[in-house]
């Protein structure tokens, strides 16, 4: 195995609520490898979340390094992080996120959009992606025309139309009924079978259980972290208990 | 992100709420429509006043007794007092200057006039036959003063609209005799009206043959020579020549004052130029309050529209993305603002000259710039805070906002 795909180590994460301090992060660390599908699982208020803001560099660590894919981007410039976010990440969110006025095919295209991709460019992509969804004839619609399950392949069409390296995605499931769920977790896990890292926070046992490995949170620190029979990698960190 | 798509992102965004993108367009057109009217109203204030006094006659160099230094209206002009008199025969003598067309003397004084019992006060004007050439004034009945010696001349009076009205009613006036002071005097015409004008009103004017006016006003001076250059380009020419006559003439001493009416008027455009400034910025005022507005609607919309911030950098936008997009749509709705208000501007003035069509309302340039300019530059301003707050919002928060 290279240089995995997300090395985390000594990381801490402390909020300032009034005179206390919280400790959302406690030393983690951890490392993923490039392809790999993990869980993360944990009761609300373990952490889980603002591991994945901070994997997704949307947060910066008190303490600790991040590498990825080699490259230490905690003492990047917002910007510089912002370039990451936008080429390497892709996030999938439990309320969707869709801009309202714009269409679906608009939503997706907003990545490429911001990264200043050329129209034809854009168009070919979205396309591309419209058919891979299985939305060609919701191309035109705004969010409040499309079902659950259909505003989030639109989302997922999103976080993947940069070809991101990692997709978070943070409850994906928790806003859906269980058919349409499933129908997400299959699309989710078929990218990761492309070759996408998958990074799925939840505390939906069942979902977490179809993960290779599972990592178990609980007061802002690593509890648990499993690999199930099926998992591909067996690099493993030890866990922080 | 590219420009094209910047601006589209914007309009989207502007037009995603309808209800406050209109009344934003509208408060900026407001400002912009009044900046318009209210400056096409100070400056048609000023061409009528300019026309007003253009109409007093085109050209004119006019000589008075006494040295005054300014080059405009004086109030000590009145009462400088005269070591000199100016006289008859040094109007007769500016006659012979090249570059003067015509020439008229002018004595006034006030007098009593009187027929057939009814009596009032009026003001005589002494002057020749020129007088009506040089003053642009009109005859609505009859002749003017009839050409001859300055220095004698026929007991006839020319009499404003008004005095007719007052003193024959319905009946005849030409051909009648009226008592001027201690003399008679036969009306040979009637002077058009002119309304109220800048200066000497003439429809209660009373004009008599200039020496006659010296002899009842017992006094050898004149009050006026209006010169009338023949050409606009002779009025320098003249003023020099009438100058050195003059100064001749009076043993080398200059003891009149001269004045041109491009000096006259250069003072009251110079004036009312200055109330039309000042009326655009009293108009700025409201520029600045829907700038203000700009502000306000802005910021409410960055607070509704948080969660979509916070996305849009989870996706990869950095701040100055962000800030770009509000304020570029900051910018947009400012000139759709100003666009609009330059139109109902125009309208109003429009209207204002169909209304008044004497008036001549229309707004000047600098103005119609000026304000289109103010309403860009003051949206664009207050469009920096709420852009920046929006560039500055934590990622995280912003999408735990729904």
């Amino acid at each position: 195995m290279s240089t995995p795909l997300i090395e985390l180590s000594g990381i801490e994460r402390v909020f300032h609520l009034g005179d206390s301090q919280v400790h959302a992060l406690q030393s983690i660390t951890l490392s993923i490898a490039a392809g790999e599908y993990l869980a993360v699982m944990g009761p609300s208020g373990s952490g889980k979340s603002t591991l994945l803001n901070l994997l997704g560099l949307l947060d910066r660590p008190d303490a600790g390094s991040y590498r990825l894919a080699g490259r230490d981007v905690t003492t990047l410039s917002a910007d510089e992080q912002a370039r990451v976010r936008s080429e390497r990440i892709g996030f999938v969110f439990q309320s969707f996120h869709l801009v309202p006025r714009l269409t679906a095919a608009e939503n997706i295209a907003l990545p490429m959009l911001l990264a200043g991709i050329a129209p034809a460019q854009r168009g070919l992509r979205v396309r591309q992606a419209l058919r891979d969804y299985g939305l060609e004839n919701r191309a035109d619609h705004r969010p409040d025309q499309l079902s659950g399950g259909q505003r989030q392949r639109v989302a997922i069409a999103r976080a993947t139309i940069m070809r991101p390296a990692v997709v978070l995605a943070d409850e994906p499931t928790g806003n859906l009924d269980r058919t349409t769920g499933e129908e997400v977790v299959r699309l989710l896990e078929e990218l990761n079978r492309g070759g996408v890292t998958l990074i799925v926070v939840t505390h939906d046992g069942a979902l977490g259980a179809r993960a290779r490995r599972q990592l178990l949170m609980q007061d802002g620190m690593l509890q648990q972290d499993r690999q199930s029979s099926s998992g591909s990698s067996p690099e493993s960190c030890a866990p922080a208990t | 992100m590219r420009a094209g798509d910047l601006i589209r992102f914007a309009r989207d965004a502007a037009t995603g709420n309808r209800l406050r993108t209109c009344l934003l367009i509208l408060a900026m057109a407001i400002g912009v429509a009044a900046v318009v009217v209210l400056t096409a109203l100070a400056d048609g204030a000023r061409r009528y006043v300019l026309n007003q006094f253009s109409a007093i006659g085109s050209n004119l160099v006019i000589v008075l007794p006494g040295r005054s230094q300014t080059g405009g209206f004086n109030p000590g002009n009145a009462i400088t007092s005269t070591p000199r008199d100016l006289t008859i025969d040094d109007a007769q003598a500016l006659r012979r200057a090249s570059a003067v067309y015509r020439v008229a003397p002018l004595a006034v004084g006030t007098s009593e006039i009187s027929v057939g019992g009814r009596l009032r006060e009026v003001m005589v004007a002494g002057t020749t036959t020129e007088f009506i050439a040089v003053r642009r004034l009109a005859l609505a009945q009859g002749r003017f003063l009839p050409p001859g010696d300055w220095r004698r001349g026929v007991s006839e009076a020319v009499i404003g609209a008004r005095i007719r009205d007052e003193l024959f009613g319905r009946d005849e006036a030409l051909g009648q005799l009226v008592r001027i002071g201690d003399r008679r005097f036969r009306v040979v015409g009637v002077l058009a009206a002119t309304g109220q004008g800048l200066g000497m009103n003439t429809d209660e004017l009373v004009i008599i043959p200039v020496a006659l006016a010296q002899a009842m006003f017992n006094s050898n001076t004149l009050f006026r020579i209006l010169v009338e250059a023949s050409s606009r380009e002779a009025i320098a020419p003249a003023k020099a020549q009438v100058t050195e006559i003059l100064r001749l003439r009076h043993e080398g001493e200059q003891d009149v004052t001269i004045i041109t009416q491009d000096a006259v008027l250069a003072t009251f455009d110079r004036l009312l130029g200055t109330l039309t400034i000042a009326v655009a910025g009293i108009a700025a005022i409201s520029l600045a309050v829907a700038g203000i507005l700009v502000m306000n609607v802005m910021l409410v919309s960055v607070t509704q529209r948080t969660a979509e911030i916070g996305l849009l950098k989870a996706l990869g936008a950095t701040g100055a993305t962000i800030r770009n997009a509000f304020l570029t749509e900051a910018a947009m709705l400012s000139l759709a603002g100003a666009l609009l208000g330059l139109a109902l501007g125009h309208a109003g003035a429009a209207l204002i000259r169909q209304l008044y069509p004497a008036f001549p309302a229309l707004p000047p340039d600098w103005a119609v710039l000026a304000g289109v300019a103010t309403a860009l530059a003051t949206g664009l301003a207050f469009g920096v805070l709420p852009a920046r707050r929006a560039a500055r919002l934590d990622a995280v928060q912003a999408l735990a906002k729904r």
